[in-house]
């Protein structure tokens, strides 16, 4: 029920700094979710907007209030750590019922948030159990429900599923969703390492990236896939990453723009590098799962020696011998391909699944 | 021979005596079962089960020698007149129920037994809660920590000073008396005072004790998840909510092992009784009663019956202790 707007947020602890310019305006309803490497300030991020880690820079609205200075418990918000964080000592009943006792709720009210909590999550039967006789799902769904009860305009998830095992992360990544389904009204921002998770839950993603303390970019999923701003980003979203070739602009036409590859090879890309001379470094970025085996007449992106492949059924992941310096290209082509140890192949991708970056890593399609 | 010389080689020799003995024993031990051979296997086995017996063999040894058996003797002697040679059945208990000095000690006991562990634990509590929050919390840690380190003779012999009294006309040196006398009052006898003159003796021990409470309840406070009392704080509790409704409830069973730990030193609380008031203006207590009838009345019979009075008293307590501290580690 909240819109946020962070303006210029920055962290540092003495001289260290952990984060600097984020700038974010996310709208009422959304799902944000945190992604990036381990330790570039995801839970700082998060842990700043609740309040428990002070904002070192800049400013935080929420719902158009200046909340840098306000106590966690008045901003509106409501966490579900990692740990889940549940009080041991307390029942499942206790626990959810704790933050409306402190507010002096009455009895009557509590008890009917409690349990309709209770049955939204499927703990009806739980409730007078201590954290300790549970599992960890359900010690989760116990931690979403202590946030459910407060009916906050924020909820802040910091990678909640991280401590569950494979399929129990489906199931409660399902549940979360549907979640957010029943509460159109309410905005979640969500930490995840997961892509999986960033990818199907958001309504936008937030790329940190731990170089720069920065944001990569800020973007719908779809975008972040098909039109990333930096090789960063391209790289982190996908897997296998984002092969990126070098190469040099040989023909630089109004709306299109032609490569030489440096292994060999010719690209021709639809975005403009109007302006810039023939020889200019560049990278071309293909897929994995972009590139098609190229058929004669075709003009040939990538061509190489495979080192070794992976048949994994649905695909077959081919790795060709790496150039000097460089990271192996990686090919991703459907079914299982007859390609083996020294399979010589000759790739191609579709103009529009092209990506290409200057020499210092930006998008030529958002010049 | 030079007593220091002495001390120190019987302290050598000791030293060594233990040393061959696990040395030894373990050899032989592992010449019995070879772990090489046919029937390695089995000998590791079996050696590894006598292991633990072979170690603690000594230690049972000793305390069987100097625990064990004085408790048995002790309850033959309570049955025996002060000649120690004449059975008398359950006389002496007799006496003891009827005998008025005996009524004062278990009152006395029963005050200390409330009132020192009672605030030595908060005391500890409130010490624990505060030094972690400021910057100078360690330094005042140890402060509250030093007393731990002197012997309850010790610490009487600094209190007599504080309650220290000297006659009307004489200059007061107690610290008491000095801060009495200068705030305009009349310097008191502060230990003969009746009632309050074992509160001020119950402070001695609450002063040495706090430290340990202390000590052991902050490493409880530091083991709680940080992140419960975050989830806490958004929740929108306060400090005290959180102390009191987090935190307390998260280390209640250490809290009643430093309880029932500082209890049990209390029931057998002697030196400081002994050295400030010697169990005088109504201050006794069961063991310096019990010291006071056997060694100065000379009545072992008498005193072995306080003594195993204060056995029973201390076994459940120290049972539900031990099984705390067994639930804390579980
Ligand atoms: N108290 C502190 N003092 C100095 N640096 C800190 C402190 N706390 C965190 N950091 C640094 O801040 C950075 C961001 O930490 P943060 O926990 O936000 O990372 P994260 O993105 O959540 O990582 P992960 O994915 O591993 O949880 C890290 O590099 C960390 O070393
Ligand atoms: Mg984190």
């Amino acid at each position: 029920m909240a819109s946020l707007l962070l303006q210029n947020i920055a962290k540092s602890y003495g001289t260290v700094e952990v984060l600097k310019d984020i700038d974010l305006d996310i709208e009422q309803g959304e799902l944000i979710v945190f992604v990036g490497p381990s330790g570039c300030g995801k839970s700082t991020l998060l842990r700043m907007i609740a309040g428990l880690e002070k904002i070192t820079g800049g400013d935080l609205y929420i719902d158009g209030e200046r909340m840098n200075d306000t106590p966690p418990s008045k901003r509106g918000i409501a966490m579900v750590f990692q740990s889940y964080a549940l009080y041991p000592h307390m029942t499942v009943y206790d626990n959810m019922a704790f933050a409306l006792k402190v507010a002096k709720m009455p009895k009557a009210e509590i008890d009917q948030r409690v349990r309709n909590a209770g049955k939204i999550l499927q703990l009806t039967d739980y409730l007078d159990r201590l954290p300790k006789a549970l599992s960890g799902g359900q010690r989760q769904r116990v931690a979403i429900g202590r946030s459910i009860v407060r009916d906050p305009k924020v909820y802040l998830f910091d990678e909640p599923l991280s401590n569950l095992d494979a399929a129990l992360r489906v199931d409660t990544r399902i549940e979360i969703a549907q979640l957010k389904e029943n509460m159109p009204e309410s905005t979640m921002i969500y930490v995840t390492h997961d892509q999986v998770e960033a990818m199907t839950l958001a309504t936008r993603i937030v790329v940190l990236n731990n170089k720069t303390h920065t944001i990569a970019q800020f973007g719908t999923p779809l975008d972040l896939y098909q039109r990333p701003e930096n090789t960063f980003v391209a790289q982190f979203i996908g897997s296998p990453k984002m092969n990126l070739l070098p190469g040099t602009i040989s023909a630089a036409q109004d709306t299109t723009t032609t490569i030489d590859v440096t292994a060999g090879g010719v690209a021709t890309v639809p975005v403009s590098a109007a302006g810039l001379p023939s020889g200019t470094e560049v990278q071309l970025g293909v897929r994995p799962e972009d590139f098609v085996v190229a058929q004669p007449g075709d003009a040939v992106i990538f061509e190489g020696q495979a080192s070794y492949t992976e048949k994994l059924g649905e695909v077959t992941v081919v790795y060709f011998t790496p150039r000097d310096g460089e990271d192996s290209v990686i090919a991703k082509i459907p079914g299982i391909a007859d390609v083996s140890k020294g399979t010589q192949l000759s790739l191609t991708a579709s103009p529009d699944k092209l990506h290409l970056f200057d020499a210092s890593g930006h998008s030529f399609f958002y010049k | 021979m030079n007593p220091i010389i002495l001390a120190l080689v019987t302290v050598v020799l000791g030293v060594i005596a233990c040393v061959t003995y696990f040395f030894g024993s373990n050899w032989v031990l592992d010449r019995i079962y070879p772990d090489t051979g046919p029937n390695a296997g089995r000998n590791i086995n079996r050696a590894n089960a006598v292991r633990p017996w072979l170690f603690m063999l000594p230690a049972i040894a000793i305390l069987g020698l100097y625990l064990v058996y004085p408790v048995f003797n002790s309850i033959w002697l309570s049955m025996m007149d002060r000649s120690r040679e004449n059975f008398v059945g359950l006389e002496n208990y007799r006496w003891m129920i009827a005998d008025d000095k005996f009524q004062e000690s278990l009152f006395n006991n029963a005050m200390w037994l409330i009132i020192v562990p009672a605030m030595s634990t908060l005391f500890g509590l409130i010490a624990a809660g505060l030094t972690d929050r400021i910057w100078w919390g360690n330094i005042a840690k140890s402060l509250i920590f030093m007393p731990m380190a002197i012997s309850f003779v010790g610490a009487s012999v600094i209190w007599k000073f504080i309650y220290d009294y000297r006659g009307e006309d004489q200059t007061q040196i107690g610290l008491l008396n000095s801060i009495v006398t200068s705030l305009g009052g009349d310097p008191q006898a502060w230990i003969t005072i009746p009632f309050w003159n074992d509160i001020f003796l119950m402070v001695i021990l609450i002063w040495i004790q706090t430290g340990f409470a202390m000590v052991i309840l902050s490493a409880a406070l530091r083991g709680i998840p940080e992140e419960t009392i975050e989830a806490a704080v958004l929740d929108g509790a306060g400090p005290l909510t959180v102390f009191f409704k987090i935190k307390i409830p998260q280390i209640a069973g250490t809290i009643a092992v430093v309880w029932t730990t500082i209890t049990i030193l209390v029931l057998k609380v002697f030196d400081i009784v002994f050295a400030m008031t010697n169990g005088e203006w109504g201050t006794q207590v069961l063991a310096n009663y019990m010291y006071r009838m056997t060694f100065i009345d000379g009545h072992a019979g008498r005193g072995s019956a306080i003594a195993l009075t204060i056995m029973v008293l201390v076994i459940p307590i120290m049972i539900w202790n031990i099984r705390n501290a067994l639930k804390e580690n579980a």
